[in-house]
């Protein structure tokens, strides 16, 4: 979704600076809440202010909206077909391999050094083994990222660098 | 009902909150919320949940608070879970987005980031474990899990393209019995 706002915004509509945009992105990466949703919020409001922001984000989640709402009501209906029982019986194990191929390439990208991977061992046994709540372990993440990470700030960068280089080597 | 509609806007908001990273890496938090706590829906509802978010537009965490209010509460409760899901980016985005571009670089946030980033890693490989349990019962599974596994990260196929395929692979198998009368 990011690519299609930004060729609109930036591209064919010159509301945005392509410079400001990537400022935009890293703010819509890094900020809680769907990506796309917070770009939205940032041009909209750049552009025209609160009013701006909400007509954006409006604009944003609304055909997705209507489809999911579309969807949601036949859904139910659909379910006691036969022949969409079968087919949601093949499509389940096949998100379980987008999620696990996810999980993959993000761990490749991510997990580029022993802290990393510290922390990452750290809360996947805090969520799925110990089964405590995502949000403490996430807030946990952050500080112990604040605490391994800060003195070693450039090394870590070296690190992530080494990692994408090594990353794009495979393919 | 108007209580129910309340649930669903703060459930949504934490969710939206506490999204970092997008798309998958909010699955244990709505699973968490939506079918641990709440009991809105069934594990199996969940991942077909995922699946139509897939194909369909629009961000994963927003197309999965739309079909869950409709379910719990028709339209206007489809109406406050989306406005809640996103309503921390809204938030958030309007009143950080100064501060947050002058302290983007300094070294705490960047160390921040990073503990984020491995959690995220985390969530992603949790949902893989959860789903897997909910979703893997027999040897055809397993093998639909891994054709898919390998078209995706070896021959780099669309995900909607193997949702598609899947589906197609799931009516030949499970679906055909059904149609052969005595089975």
């Amino acid at each position: 979704m990011v690519p299609l706002i930004q060729k609109e915004v930036v591209d064919a509509k010159g509301w945005i600076k392509a410079e400001d945009f990537i400022d935009i992105l890293a703010l819509a990466q890094t900020a809680p809440g769907p990506v796309a949703a917070n770009t939205s919020v940032f041009v909209g409001y750049k552009l025209a202010g609160i009013p701006g922001a909400i007509w954006a984000l409006l604009g944003t989640i609304l055909p997705s909206y209507m489809v999911i709402l579309v969807i949601a009501i036949y859904f139910v209906r659909i379910t006691d077909s036969a022949v969409v029982n079968a087919a949601f019986s093949g499509i389940r194990p096949a998100v379980v391999a987008l999620i696990a191929s996810a999980a993959i390439n993000i761990g490749r990208m991510a997990l580029c050094d022993l802290k990393g991977v510290g922390i990452s061992i750290l809360a996947f046994i805090a969520i799925a083994v110990a089964g405590i709540h995502p949000i403490p372990v996430i807030l946990g993440s952050a500080v112990l990222g604040y605490v391994f990470f800060r003195e070693d700030e450039t090394s870590t960068l070296s690190n992530e660098i080494d990692c994408e280089q090594q990353d794009l080597s495979k393919d | 009902m108007t209580s129910m509609l309340f649930k669903l806007l703060f459930t949504f908001s934490k969710i939206g909150l506490f999204t970092f990273g997008g798309g998958y890496a909010m699955i244990p938090l709505l699973e968490r919320e939506v079918v641990q706590g709440n009991k809105w829906l069934s594990m199996k509802e969940f991942v077909d949940i995922i699946a139509i978010a897939e194909v369909t537009p629009g961000p994963v965490a927003v197309n999965s608070a739309t079909y869950v209010g409709y379910r719990m509460a028709g339209v206007l409760g489809a109406a406050f879970s989306t406005i809640g899901v996103v309503l921390p980016s809204f938030v958030i985005v309007i009143s950080l987005a100064s501060l947050f571009l002058r302290y983007k670089d300094t070294p705490s946030v960047k160390a921040m980031s990073g503990g984020l980033r491995a959690a995220v890693t985390a969530m992603i490989a949790s949902a893989t474990f959860s789903t897997a349990k909910a979703c893997l019962g027999d040897v055809q599974d397993v093998v639909i899990l891994g054709l898919v596994l390998f078209a995706i990260l070896k021959m780099k196929i669309h995900p909607i393209i193997c949702i598609f395929v899947a589906a197609l692979l799931g009516i030949a198998l499970w679906g055909g019995m059904m149609l052969i009368p005595g089975l």
